[in-house]
């Protein structure tokens, strides 16, 4: 029996070694690779440092709407016993579904050049296809689920009375809001944007499909990793992940720790 | 509140969607023509084939990954346990390039695979390589969460009655963790027919060789060939909801 057991193990390590040790540490190494000076020439780069710096504050932004909006979806789908509850609550599973390179087709489809709407919106200077509008847009799209599905879980075990005893002593609908509803649900909340924001500096497909690619305009960093790709320029390519990596490394334990607070609330 | 809500979610995937299929629709014929074309009927096949291939994997892997990682206790169990969220922290592009350094020109492993002769970066392993990579975490963690929530006391009774760890495993273990393999299942075919960006960079979207469904609809779009890439995109909407919808159907 424990032979089979260290047998199994055995294969598991193997195949987690093979597939996933093996190739991330390549990555690492060749970013690495050529000293610490080829490194920061890599990644200070100023198209590096504007697809970077785009990548960040575009994925903020997504976070920052996620975190009222998504908290809204959740409140709306735990306390509204509405007909096609139901169906609202698989609309935003839906993004985790849809191929992420498809999230920036439906866009290109509704606000694509070649629509009226799109003609329309890029006359008045309110573009949504290959410009920093629909990026913003995609990754709202495809981060929709994060924040709700971090938040409803929570909200459910909240007491509805507590909300109710608020406004039957007198209190505002604000003051309900930011005294009784929001200090349990926050952790969850910001765990929601954590994760939000790590999945929008990394989102590549939609971002493909809908930004157009500019340098220094609307090229995010991932797009511009594949263009170093491209370019035959394997090193400079590996040192922009390193930096993206570390970034997804160090929010891993922070939206782990604040799952945790959500969770340590609930109980 | 429910208005805005509502409306925000009509904005953002119902319209959308729905002017996808107004696209569509439109251009039925063109849509259905290109659709019937050799390298689009290729670039399905090879996503449906790939997507099959890591279910079936992963799910074997992660039905073992999910057992060691509970039932055991080990040196370096916290950090497998982080190796397998890694491929959740990188951007595809990056797991295509960490592939390609690899098994590219130059590529680490190139030497060894040139001398039994098998090629994997620009042809069909890559693509594989590069989806199981990006689905490696879906059912093992599933499976895993339904491991941890079983508790081991079946187990132990079935060997107490003088079962065989196989027998414990085939009738006890495995008829338990059916929901969470068949959710992980699900999950692994969703990301399996969406993932993109690793296998272009790995695979070069080669019409006829290592060109995917989602590879497809980015070579029609730099081509400009909108029916075939709006069309294709539609078959994958089509079926990212119908497993969505059997993902609703399991957790309720």
């Amino acid at each position: 029996m424990s032979d089979g057991r260290g047998w199994l193990r055995l294969g598991v390590v193997g195949w987690v070694g093979v597939l996933v040790a093996l190739p991330v540490g390549v990555l690492a190494a060749r970013g690495l690779a050529e000293g610490p000076a080829a490194f920061v020439a890599a990644v200070t780069e100023p198209a590096a440092v504007a697809a970077l710096w785009l990548s960040a504050w575009t994925a903020a932004l997504a976070a920052a709407v996620n975190a009222v909006v998504g908290t809204a979806i959740a409140w709306v789908l735990v306390r509204w016993e509405v007909p096609g509850r139901r169906f609202i609550a698989a609309l935003v599973d839906l993004p985790l579904s849809v191929p992420t390179l498809v999230a920036g087709v439906l866009i290109l489809a509704l606000f694509g050049p070649q629509t009226a709407l799109g003609r329309a919106l890029a006359d008045v200077g309110l573009p949504l296809a290959y410009s920093r509008g629909g990026i913003v847009l995609a990754l709202l799209f495809v981060t929709l689920p994060f924040v709700v599905r971090a938040v409803e879980p929570v909200l459910e075990e909240l007491d509805p009375a507590e909300e109710e005893a608020a406004y039957t002593m007198g209190a505002t609908p604000l003051g309900t809001l930011t005294r009784v509803l929001l200090p349990p649900v926050m952790p969850a909340v910001a765990a929601g944007a954590v994760q939000t924001f790590a999945r929008g500096i990394a989102e590549f497909g939609s971002l493909a499909a809908v930004s157009g690619n500019i340098p220094h305009q609307t090229l995010v960093a991932p797009v511009y990793i594949l263009g170093e790709v491209e370019a035959g320029n394997p090193g400079g390519a590996a040192s922009v992940s390193l930096v993206l990596l570390a970034s997804a490394l160090a929010l891993q334990p922070i939206s782990a720790a604040l799952s945790r607070r959500a969770g340590a609330r609930r109980a | 509140m429910l208005a805005a809500v509502v409306g925000w979610l009509v904005l953002l995937l119902l319209v959308p969607l729905g002017a996808l299929v107004a696209t569509v629709a439109a251009s039925f014929g063109d849509v259905a023509a290109a659709l019937r074309t050799e390298d689009a009927l290729d670039a399905l096949w090879l996503s449906v084939a790939v997507a099959a291939a890591s279910v079936v994997l992963n799910g074997v892997f992660g039905v073992a990954g999910a057992l060691v990682l509970v039932r055991q206790r080990f040196v370096g169990r916290r950090l497998l346990d982080a190796m397998i969220d890694l491929p959740l922290a990188l951007s595809p592009v990056m797991t295509g390039l960490a592939f390609l350094l690899l098994f590219g020109r130059s590529g680490l492993l190139r030497p060894a695979f040139d001398t039994v002769g098998l090629q994997v970066a620009f042809a069909w392993p890559s693509v594989l390589l590069a989806t199981l990579f990006v689905t490696l975490p879906f059912t093992l963690r599933e499976v895993a969460l339904v491991l941890e929530e079983l508790g081991d006391a079946e187990e132990q009774a079935a060997a107490t009655l003088g079962a065989s760890a196989w027998q414990t495993f085939w009738q006890v273990t495995l008829p338990n963790v059916r929901g969470g393999l068949v959710l992980g299942a699900t999950l692994t075919a969703a990301r399996a027919l969406g993932e993109f960006g690793a296998v272009l960079v790995v695979g070069g979207s080669i019409a006829g060789r290592t060109q995917t469904a989602t590879t497809y609809i980015h070579a029609a779009i730099e081509e400009r060939q909108e029916p075939a890439a709006f069309g294709m995109a539609l078959l994958l909407v089509g079926a990212a909801v119908a497993l969505l919808l059997s993902l609703h159907r399991d957790r309720s």
